[in-house]
């Protein structure tokens, strides 16, 4: 791993290429953090609602990337290409039984009790997660196979690529299925408004039902790059990235997919920065800083459109 | 009219149980992350104390007793250590707490030790305000004082590294106290520390702070943290194209060091408490006894640690001829020359042991002895 880049070590950093380097980490980090935040966003803009557990749907998708990992040759990209689709499969399909069976019979009860449900839904897989996978840490296996390039100062892992290509590949596919097909149609009715959507033969069940197997396969897509970037998962990995995403999805505009996308982007990228400077300690602080600016002047977030509650 | 009957004579009999049960046994009582993020500290040294426990029943027990461990787990999480001691001093009983490898905590269950003044002995906890919290505080390792003034000597002498970078957990009293000094020995001994990053516990990018070292343009990076997020710090620096030796301290102890890091970490290099290769009859027997009981696994230093802790502990009482809370912790405080598994224990004034340093050093995978440094 380290051979490819021997020319580094002679040639010193010029803050130029620093900068560079902290850009290209923080687009990675805030990659991931814009695929989880297109899930819950996905969902908020269909259903109104947080789905919190989501994050440990992530957490999900990283372990069935584990043991689908052990089945495929390690460092080749058919078998890294497996494990990702196996994984985003199992997630879609835990996606869509936790919306049957949790959320579902809660359709029209007050926001609050779909909430606090949420919330048991995440501490359930959490909990049985310490049951079934331990709650050591475990080595994720190195699925694709890893080089490093440098460019002048600068050093480029395909990881760190991978997650900024696949998360950007996603994207599109997404914008594509929600505004070119007929699904995606249904989806923004159903957003727009339920009721009448149900009117013109929209079949609000098999609707929300795939919206939720959608956002769960983007989170398992996020559990994976993560896993491949930092790699040592356990069964509560999802709490952290789960809020940032969360963060990043409010900052962007709750239910608006390209908000998602950019409030990932900059979460990421203004915590890489800060990390790399001598305020690292306030990390966490300085992100959620940001948050509460842009909801003093922007209430429904940088892309969001704010709409007046009529009573 | 049958049910209560019924249940006030199982009362009765469970009653008597309990009786019976705390009258010839002695409860020491533990807790340790035996789960979680840390799991491995958890379980190396829950293993040494059983072993421990096992032999000294199997011996004939101490006061014509048996020892009974009753064991806690803290999850990794922090609060739960606090909880633990309490249900162990309140509810158990325990004549004495064994806990823990980490010192922030062992910081949480030992006011509550000194409060109840019921003593503790820490297997590993090595940041100095461990045992300052009262004089029912007790350890049977080194402190980070002496830890990081061999560290700072051996990246000067060993590494010959003059310009340094230092990577702390700022949640972590451990970590901060290691780091501090360190600096305090490098700095006026002509080196220095050219960056200092910090991160939190349980983080799982540093290529910020990394990218920031790398600017920095240093000989060595010294990352006194523990296995879980230096094993992850190490591994993304490679990957950064930093080629320098990292080194650390006895946070680095564990086999999931080596699982998450593999080859990143070869030129690497920690201070500990023990290694398994050492030859002296003691550790070798150790070692054996170790392997046997648990299926053939290598004991770590935490193993050692907290294996001594239990003989501290029960030649204590031996000594003592009671398990009452003050006698005991006199007794204890009057270790001198205790030979066991980690070195020979000798508790100094302020409840502290003192004992040499051993440096690992990472190579192809695998973690081989380097030297041992005296105290």
């Amino acid at each position: 791993m380290t051979t490819q880049s021997e020319s580094l070590n002679s040639q010193l950093s010029t803050p130029l290429s620093e900068f560079l380097q902290q850009l290209l980490n923080g687009l990675s980090l805030g990659a991931i953090y814009a695929l989880i935040a297109l899930g819950y966003t996905m969902v908020y803009g269909v259903l109104r609602f947080i789905n919190f557990a989501h994050s440990d749907v992530f957490m999900v998708g990283a372990f069935i990337g584990y043991y689908a990992g052990k089945l495929v040759p390690e460092n080749t990209i058919w078998g890294g290409l497996v494990v990702l689709a196996l994984s985003m499969l199992g997630c879609a399909v835990l996606g869509m039984t936790i919306e049957r069976l949790a959320y579902r019979p809660l359709r029209g009860a007050a926001t609050l009790n779909v909430l606090i449900t949420a919330i048991g839904v995440s501490l359930l897989l959490e909990y049985s997660g310490q049951v079934f996978f331990g709650a050591a840490p475990r080595t994720f296996p190195a699925i694709f196979p890893v080089k490093n390039f440098s460019v002048g100062g600068l050093v480029i892992s395909t990881n760190q690529l991978s997650v900024i290509v696949v998360a950007a590949l996603l994207m599109v596919a997404l914008q594509f299925i929600v505004h070119r097909t007929k699904i995606g149609t249904a989806m923004r009715a159903v957003s727009l408004n339920p009721k009448a959507a149900q009117l013109v033969g929209i079949n609000i069940d098999v609707v929300i039902s795939f919206t939720f197997g959608l956002g769960s396969a983007l989170a398992a897509a996020g559990g994976i790059l993560y896993a491949l970037n930092y790699p040592s998962i356990d069964p509560l990995m999802g709490v952290m990235p789960g809020l940032k995403a969360f963060v990043a999805a409010v900052l962007g505009g709750i239910g608006n997919i390209p908000g998602a996308a950019l409030g990932g982007l900059i979460l990421g990228t203004v915590e890489t920065f800060v990390n790399g400077s001598q305020w690292s300690t306030y990390k966490d602080a300085i992100a959620f800083a940001i948050l509460i600016i842009i909801m003093l002047f922007r209430p429904a977030g940088l892309l969001g459109k704010f709409t007046v509650e009529k009573v | 009219m049958k049910t209560p009957t019924l249940l006030l004579a199982l009362a009765a009999l469970a009653t008597l149980v309990g009786c019976s049960r705390s009258r010839d046994t002695i409860k020491v009582g533990e807790y340790a992350s035996l789960t979680g993020k840390e799991a491995g500290f958890g379980q190396t040294s829950h293993h040494g104390v059983v072993l421990a426990i096992e032999e000294i029943n199997a011996a004939g027990g101490v006061l014509g007793k048996q020892l009974e461990l009753v064991f806690e787990d803290n999850q990794t999480k922090p609060g739960e250590s606090a909880t633990a001691a309490k249900k162990l001093l309140s509810r158990e009983k325990v004549v004495a707490l064994i806990g823990e490898v980490s010192s922030g905590r062992s910081l949480e269950a030992a006011p509550i030790a000194q409060a109840a003044k019921i003593p503790m002995i820490a297997p590993a906890a090595t940041n100095a305000k461990v045992t300052q919290v009262g004089n029912y505080i007790f350890r049977v390792c080194f402190i980070d004082p002496f830890q990081g003034t061999v560290m700072a000597k051996f990246a000067k002498d060993d590494l010959k590294a003059k310009k340094v970078a230092i990577l702390s957990s700022v949640s972590n009293a451990y970590s901060l106290g290691l780091a501090k000094y360190f600096k305090e020995t490098f700095v006026p001994a002509g080196g220095v520390v050219a960056a200092e990053k910090n991160f939190s516990e349980g983080d799982k990018d540093f290529r910020a702070q990394l990218t920031a070292v790398k600017a920095a343009n240093v000989d060595a990076v010294f990352v006194p943290g523990y296995y879980t997020e230096s094993a992850l710090i190490v591994r993304q620096a490679r990957e950064l194209g930093l080629k320098m030796p990292f080194f650390g301290g006895d946070g680095w102890e564990d086999e999931q060091l080596l699982n998450i890091g593999g080859e990143a970490l070869n030129g690497c290099f920690y201070s500990t408490h023990f290694s398994p290769e050492n030859t002296d009859a003691a550790v070798a027997k150790f070692v054996a006894k170790y392997k046997g009981r648990w299926n053939g696994e290598v004991p770590g230093a935490f193993s050692a640690l907290g294996y001594d802790a239990v003989y501290v502990l029960a030649d204590a009482i031996k000594r003592a001829g009671t398990t009452d809370g003050p006698k005991l912790r006199d007794a204890l405080a009057a270790t001198k020359n205790f030979a066991g598994a980690s070195g020979v224990t000798t508790l100094d004034q302020d409840r502290n042991a003192s004992k040499p340093a051993t440096i690992i050093a990472l190579k192809g995978g695998k973690a081989t002895f380097y030297k041992t440094v005296a105290p």
